[in-house]
């Protein structure tokens, strides 16, 4: 490999050609700083506009700065990150940045946790000079389901715009107009709701400050917890425990299953259960789904489409109803897990109590921002009363612990409730990447072959390629099987799919990078994948640790079955646990 | 943001598509697509943008910030008789400002917009080669030279 040698602040470095010398400073232990770059190096995700001009450095020779995460090496350079010249310039870009900015951290959600404000505070900015000549300019919020859009907060770093457009090709925002006016917008400058937005939240996951945040359901679920005629569950996502921690000063990849349960126990919930015991629930239905459609194929049945896919990602569902709608009987019929636990809550469970399921309210935890709008699609609801009330993501937890004055840290660890708390180590991995695949095949596997599996780790199904697949031998039977994250990926898939070029039988699906341990409702990254990386391993522990690891072993599933539900797939399972999609492919509205 | 509503007839999905196919349909093409589709119309309403996303495979948000990104490109249709005054440098120093502020008085119209009747509408441009007739107007094709602020109410007579 050809490579340059270069100085930077005095000091000797050799690095590839083609390298930033932003990345050669970091060999060095300089520490450049930027708000818009962002490399997310294990997800092939890097944002480089070299549009906040922060990281601008000197080059000797050179007669205007240069900005380092944009700017390549090259032989016999000479860089200096701290100069009086650079200082001054990151200066002066830094409170023209700030001049347009609000000035309400106080009270903004993204406070404490604002990219800009540690720059700021980084920068020692003291005073924001030219303020009573600069005028605000000033955007209407735009309210949606999932995710608000406060744009007087937009700083133009467009991360959002190349993880809409570039990652996850949703297509639904982009940068529009100029000069004071520019902003990212979904078309026409409509609200997102109109837009072909699928509630993602990978544009909330990298925001550097309070532009785009999540909408607030904890006043909602307090609400609900202080009303005395009302019994409220809890159900928690598999991702959330592999990374509520960090809130809490926690390493990434600690897990906190257990003083999670003793947090909300505390917080007030009356019974604190586990999504993972739905997501056992889902793949007892889904994967019955695949060998009927799988038998039913291979007995020549042409109206049994493989590949089958996954349902259980809110964000993906919302994906091809949008995109694939001519595709839309390919994925399975299975609800998502937290779908599933709410149907059951508040039936079998609501009978168990003897309470009327109007009494009862259901909130979720979750990783994710598509979960909010998902609870309250209504065909999820009986007589205009959702299955899940309340779909909260990991960060309005950890601040609703935070403001219930409980010290997660001391907490000891408790056990979920019985009989929806317990889950085999298949639901626990649904939160990574291949994990629901991997768990499905766990279980198809042993029912389709009526043989124990000598080896339930399916490792060839693990990483965070962006798509990836696996033949697994179903005794003789080869099952090729697809794994895509990010939906740009699935796309590509689904295109596939599409032209009737896809060898697969069944795939997995999920719309966030890394999986739901990178979801949008998740603890921010801050351009930091390795984060993401112990989550997954987090959860492949918890995996490991679990004394049961295949969904249909887990003797609450069993029992489920056998009192109230029935033979998979059979009648009442599919009134409860399936659904079905629509067309929503978007027509433009003109507002009036 | 056009606050007009329109229905795209068949022969202008046609041209739409005849315009982005003469293209080979190439997202990179996105600006000459756009520049041939409002020498036609005369402007880009969402409809239109609407069709060239999908011709191009380009999201309609992406379409969108093109056009508003460029002065070039308008949402709103032109009058009948499209009024544009010159604020080039000649022109400017000139008084071409007062003649500008004189039209938006008379038709009470801003920049960029149009009026109700679709009769008159206003724009300004960058110096249209006629510095020695400065200050200039364009109404339509036709030019008018050293044109002061009391010229505008017999220049608007002509058109009625």
């Amino acid at each position: 490999m050809e490579t340059v040698k270069l100085i930077i602040d005095n000091k000797e470095v050799e690095v590839p050609k083609g390298t930033t010398i932003q990345k050669a400073a970091k060999l060095l232990g300089i520490d450049i700083p930027t708000l818009c770059y962002m490399d997310l190096h294990d997800l092939n995700i890097e944002n480089k506009p070299g549009g906040c001009r922060i990281c601008v450095a000197e080059v000797k020779g050179r007669r205007n700065l240069a900005p380092t995460c944009s700017t390549r090496c090259e032989e016999g350079m000479v860089v200096s990150t701290h100069t009086v010249r650079v200082l001054n310039a990151r200066r002066t870009v830094m409170e023209f940045i700030l001049s347009d900015h609000p000035k309400d951290c106080l009270v903004c959600p993204k406070s404490g946790n604002c990219e800009l404000q540690s720059m700021a505070h980084r920068l020692g900015i003291r005073e924001i000079p030219g303020q009573e000549y600069a005028a605000m300019s000033t955007y209407r919020k735009d309210f949606s389901p999932s995710i608000i859009r406060d744009l007087d907060k937009c700083i133009m770093c467009r991360r959002c715009e190349t993880m809409c457009n570039t990652v996850q090709t949703v297509g639904a925002l982009s940068a529009v107009n100029r000069g004071f006016m520019a902003a990212v917008a979904p078309a026409f400058e409509q609200n997102l709701e109109f837009s072909t937005c699928t509630y993602c939240g990978q544009c909330v996951a990298v925001c550097p400050t309070g532009a785009l945040t999540e909408i607030n359901h904890v006043p909602s679920v307090l609400r609900a917890l202080v009303d005395p005629t009302k019994t409220v569950v809890v159900q928690t996502a598999p991702a959330v425990r592999a990374a509520l921690g960090e809130e809490f000063g926690y390493e990434p990849g600690t897990l906190v299953t257990g003083k999670m349960v003793a947090a909300l126990r505390a917080l007030g919930f009356k019974y604190v259960f586990d999504t993972d015991f739905a997501a056992d629930l889902t793949i007892i239905e889904e994967g019955t789904e695949l060998l009927d459609r799988l038998t039913r194929h291979l007995k020549g049945d042409k109206t049994a489409r493989l590949p089958i896919l996954t349902s259980c990602c809110p964000g993906w569902v919302n994906f091809f109803e949008e995109y694939f709608p001519d595709l839309k009987d390919v994925p399975s019929t299975s609800k998502s897990p937290q779908q599933m636990f709410g149907a059951i809550a508040k039936t079998y469970f609501a009978d168990i109590l003897g309470i009327n399921r109007k009494d009862m309210v259901v909130v979720s935890i979750m990783p994710c921002l598509a979960k909010k709008y998902e609870c309250q699609r209504p065909e999820f609801s009986v007589d205009n009363n959702p299955d899940v009330d309340f779909s909260i993501s990991t960060r309005e937890l950890a601040a609703f612990i935070k403001q219930a004055n409980i010290d997660l840290k001391t907490l000891k660890d408790e056990e979920f409730d019985a009989p929806l708390g317990e889950s085999s180590g298949a639901g626990v991995i649904f939160g990574t990447t291949g994990g629901v695949i991997e768990a499905a095949v766990r279980t198809a596997y042993e029912v389709h072959t009526g043989k124990k599996l000598e080896r339930v780790d399916f490792t060839e199904l693990r990483g965070l390629e962006g798509v990836r697949s696996a033949t697994i031998d179903f005794n003789g039977l080869p099952i090729n099987i697809g794994i895509a994250h990010g939906l740009g990926n699935a796309r590509k898939l689904l295109d596939d799919v599409r032209s009737g070029k896809s060898q697969f039988h069944a795939i997995e699906v999920m719309a966030c990078p890394g999986g739901c341990i990178g979801g949008g409702g998740q603890p921010l990254h801050h351009g930091n994948s390795e984060i993401i990386k112990e989550r997954a391993a987090a959860l492949y522990r918890e995996d490991r640790q679990k004394p049961l690891r295949k969904s249909h072993d887990n003797p609450f599933i069993k029992k489920l079955y056998e009192e109230f539900l029935g033979k998979p797939n059979g009648e009442k399972a599919h009134h409860l646990l399936h659904t079905h999609y629509f067309d929503k492919k978007k027509k433009i509205m003109i507002k009036q | 943001m056009s606050s007009i509503k329109i229905e795209l007839r068949k022969e202008d999905v046609d041209f739409i598509k005849g315009v982005c196919d003469s293209f080979k349909n190439d997202p990179q093409e996105l600006i000459n697509v756009l520049h041939t589709c409002q020498e036609h119309f005369g402007y880009l309403p969402a409809e239109v943008q609407e069709v060239i996303s999908d011709n191009l495979n380009v999201p309609v948000a992406k379409v969108y910030g093109v056009v508003t990104f460029y002065s070039f490109f308008t949402m709103t249709p032109k009058g009948q008789h499209p009024i544009s005054i010159c604020l080039g440098t000649a022109c400017y120093v000139r008084g071409a400002e007062k003649v500008l502020e004189e039209f938006k008085k008379e038709l009470g119209l801003q920049v960029g917009q149009v009026t109700t009747d679709g009769k008159f509408s206003l724009s300004s441009l960058r110096c249209v080669g006629a510095c020695g007739l400065a200050p200039v107007v364009m109404v339509g094709e036709k030019t008018y030279g050293r044109v002061a602020p009391d010229d505008v109410r017999n220049i608007l007579k002509e058109y009625e």
